[in-house]
């Protein structure tokens, strides 16, 4: 796969490509954030000529440092310059380009009076083709003769760097080969002495050993190459039609590996990792499913996948990027795997910044940014939730929010793919550096919400579909009303008979309600049980909800709900009780918070509310009420 | 199997993104002469997007024999079919 995978598809990309053009004021911005997304190589191109047309020069002041890239090679390579500039843009760098002409690179680098010398270049990329590298080598050679050719290729290799960096002084990368080349002998290739093939890959090697001792960085398209497959890089038919040695499909990624190199040199590569909890770093919910109910470590395959991730992040974090946990939990229900679980690969000591609570994620990342002392743009935030991530990437479009599914396998393939923490070097510091952070943070209070949440929530359409209870629904039913501990006000627990015993029962109502947003179906995510009282009073006697939707309003919509079911049945008040258990704590108030008065609260810490029916006004909410 | 109007519609939006404007009307008959800037690394941009919306390969004989919008639109049904 070479295409952008982690990045998110713009729905309205081509109009807002069409609105930069007209706005030359905001058209960076608009450009950087068009640039985040999942493009293909004619978008990319698109992008970067709009950009050109409409700032040729580039923005006049930016925080990143201008880059003026040579790109020297031996064939074709126009077509790889939009997706280097566009990749500079993904990350706020204005990158201008140079291609040497066609194969003269040695010429332009030695004459002082080139136009490679006019244009300064403040970093090179060293893009030669493997045609070109292998030209004169041939089967028939033998061992001595190849190993001759090989060295008098390195020492080319290496004379140009040379002369690169006594012309320019800059950085240099040089591009490795692509194993175009097809075997002859076949799985004991390296047996053939004379094979392009195996020529290839030595020269890899021998490049990357030269390339420490001379400081010169590696652009590693072999080994994308060997993940993607070579075919996915290369199409020996348009080699033969126009010199193309990478096709035009993977320009988008070869130009973000080049892009990704440019930022880490400005020190611009993302530093911390901040993780959900549920359903990323294990599978389920803590707070509903408890310790044992919960998906990780041997046993399953799903639980593997979330121990495989946990120890991609562990690397990470070993190599020097920060961690941090940001979850909508009680804290206590969320540290609780870290500390007992068996199968935990993440310690909390691992965890610079652990982050529980039931607040928007900005605000949660703004104070983990905040915690840590550094940059938000410096924050890569992995979360398994769609909702989450597109709260995240509106509020705070400078932190880095990886596109995943809910499949756990494809969470360090994100990361990995999308080379948010490239890095250059490894420093001791570097492995260490979590418990640095662990022993300076400053423990701030959570500053005060910023986030523009109403927009956000009217942005996300918002739809909930309401039925009574009814045999298709039976087994979901029966589920959340025996699984739900955090959101649910009395933790009743019902069987199958009791479900169906409430739909026959004239004086009361079931609801199950599903919510779906302009990212998908969420599912069946709140009951409601309502009963008829002798005085008329209608007993809420279960109101549970799942975590996922809070924060959404989906709360006051299901009152006014619950109060035109009971008018229906002919109520005149709604009697709503809370029973506190070890886990629900966090709806200790969900009567008072809608408005009730509370009539009593017991010893054990619970509550029973009133609501008067009579002269009751529905909540205005941004969630539209159909029935499903 | 794509029909015809489909082809051309998607045809549409691709030599729209190519070549960056909204006023390219396809006809069968219109050949690269007739289009500001549709050289040969256009017409490679061309030919990948279609295979990439598609999900078809051409092969060297079929691209040197395409002349016009309507070739291409017809190798798109043939290999769609």
């Amino acid at each position: 796969m070479t295409d952008l995978h982690w990045l998110p598809a713009i729905p309205d990309w081509r109009q807002r490509l069409r609105a930069l053009a007209a706005e030359p004021a905001t058209a960076w911005d608009s450009a950087v954030a068009l640039a985040n997304a999942r493009l293909n190589f004619v978008l990319t191109n698109a992008l970067d000529e709009t950009v050109r047309r409409v700032l040729p020069c580039g923005p006049e002041s930016l925080a990143t440092k201008k880059v003026r890239l040579a790109v020297l090679g031996s064939s074709t390579l126009t077509h790889l310059l939009p997706g280097i500039r566009v990749a500079g843009l993904r990350r706020g760098i204005w990158i201008d380009t140079y291609e040497t002409d066609y194969g003269q690179y040695l010429q332009e680098l030695s004459e002082s009076d080139s136009a490679l010398h006019d244009f300064q270049p403040t970093a090179i990329l060293l893009a030669l083709d493997a045609y070109h590298l292998t030209s004169g080598v041939t089967a028939g050679m033998d061992a001595a003769t190849a190993d001759a050719a090989l060295e008098e290729m390195q020492g080319r290799i290496s004379e140009t760097w040379r002369l690169a960096r006594e012309a320019f002084r800059c950085p240099i990368i040089q591009q490795a080969i692509l194993p175009v080349h097809l075997t002859v002998l076949g799985n004991n290739e390296h047996r053939l002495p004379g094979s392009r093939a195996w020529f290839v890959t030595r020269l890899n090697q021998a490049v990357r050993v030269m390339a420490e001792q001379e400081a010169v960085d590696i652009l590693a398209v072999d080994d994308r190459a060997a993940r993607d497959g070579i075919g996915k890089w290369h199409d020996p038919a348009l080699w033969h039609r126009s010199k193309q040695e990478v096709t035009p499909t993977a320009a988008p990624l070869y130009g973000d590996l080049v892009g990704r190199w440019l930022a880490a040199k400005q020190g611009r590569s993302f530093k911390c990792l901040v993780m959900d909890l549920d359903n990323t770093l294990w599978g389920g919910v803590i707070g509903d499913d408890g310790l044992e109910g919960i998906a990780l470590g041997q046993g399953s395959p799903l639980g593997e996948a979330y121990t495989a991730f946990q120890e991609y992040a562990r690397e990470l974090s070993r190599r020097g990027v920060i961690l941090a946990v940001c979850s909508k939990n009680d804290e206590a229900n969320a540290l609780e795997p870290f500390e007992k679980h068996p199968d935990m690969v993440l310690k909390r000591g691992d965890i610079a910044s652990f982050v529980a609570n039931w607040q928007n994620k900005a605000d949660n990342i703004r104070a983990i940014a905040q915690e840590l002392n550094i940059g938000l743009d410096a924050l890569c935030f992995i979360d398994d939730n769609p909702f989450e991530r597109n709260l995240v990437r509106q509020e705070l479009p400078m932190v880095a929010v990886p596109e995943v599914s809910d499949d756990p396998t494809g969470y360090p393939v994100a990361l990995a793919d999308g080379g948010y923490f490239e890095g250059l070097a490894v420093t001791d510091d570097d492995r260490d550096r979590t418990s640095q952070y662990q022993g300076n943070k400053a423990r701030d209070a959570l500053k005060a919400a910023v986030t523009d949440l109403p927009s956000y929530l009217r942005g996300l359409e918002m739809t909930l579909i309401w039925k009574g209870f009814d045999r298709i629904g039976l087994q979901r039913i029966v589920q959340l009303i025996n699984k739900s501990n955090q959101f649910n006000l009395t933790t009743r627990r019902y069987t199958d008979e009791d479900v169906v015993a409430v739909m026959a029962d004239a004086d009361a109502f079931g609801l199950q309600l599903r919510l779906t947003d302009r990212f998908g179906d969420n599912g069946i995510i709140a009951i409601v049980i309502g009963r008829l009282q002798d005085n008329k009073d209608l007993l809420i006697d279960t109101w549970l909800m799942s975590c996922r939707v809070l924060g959404r309003q989906v709360e006051p919509t299901t009152l006014n709900l619950i109060a035109r079911e009971a008018l229906k049945l002919g109520a005149k008040r709604l009697i709503g009780e809370y029973i506190p258990t070890k886990k629900n704590a966090m709806v200790k108030d969900h009567y008072a918070r809608l408005g009730f008065t509370v009539m009593e609260t017991d010893q054990a810490g619970g509550n029973r509310n009133v609501l008067n029916l009579e002269g009751f006004t529905p909540a205005e909410t941004f969630i539209h009420v159909t029935e499903g | 199997m794509a029909t015809e109007a489909e082809i051309y519609a998607a045809l549409t939006e691709i030599f729209h993104d190519v070549f960056l404007r909204d006023d390219i009307v396809l006809t069968p008959e219109l050949t690269a002469k007739q289009v500001q800037g549709w050289d040969s690394f256009k017409q490679i941009e061309i030919i990948m997007a279609s295979e990439e919306k598609w999900g078809i390969k051409f092969n060297t004989r079929e691209l040197d024999s395409l002349r016009c919008v309507g070739d291409l639109a017809r190798l798109v049904g043939t290999k769609t079919a």
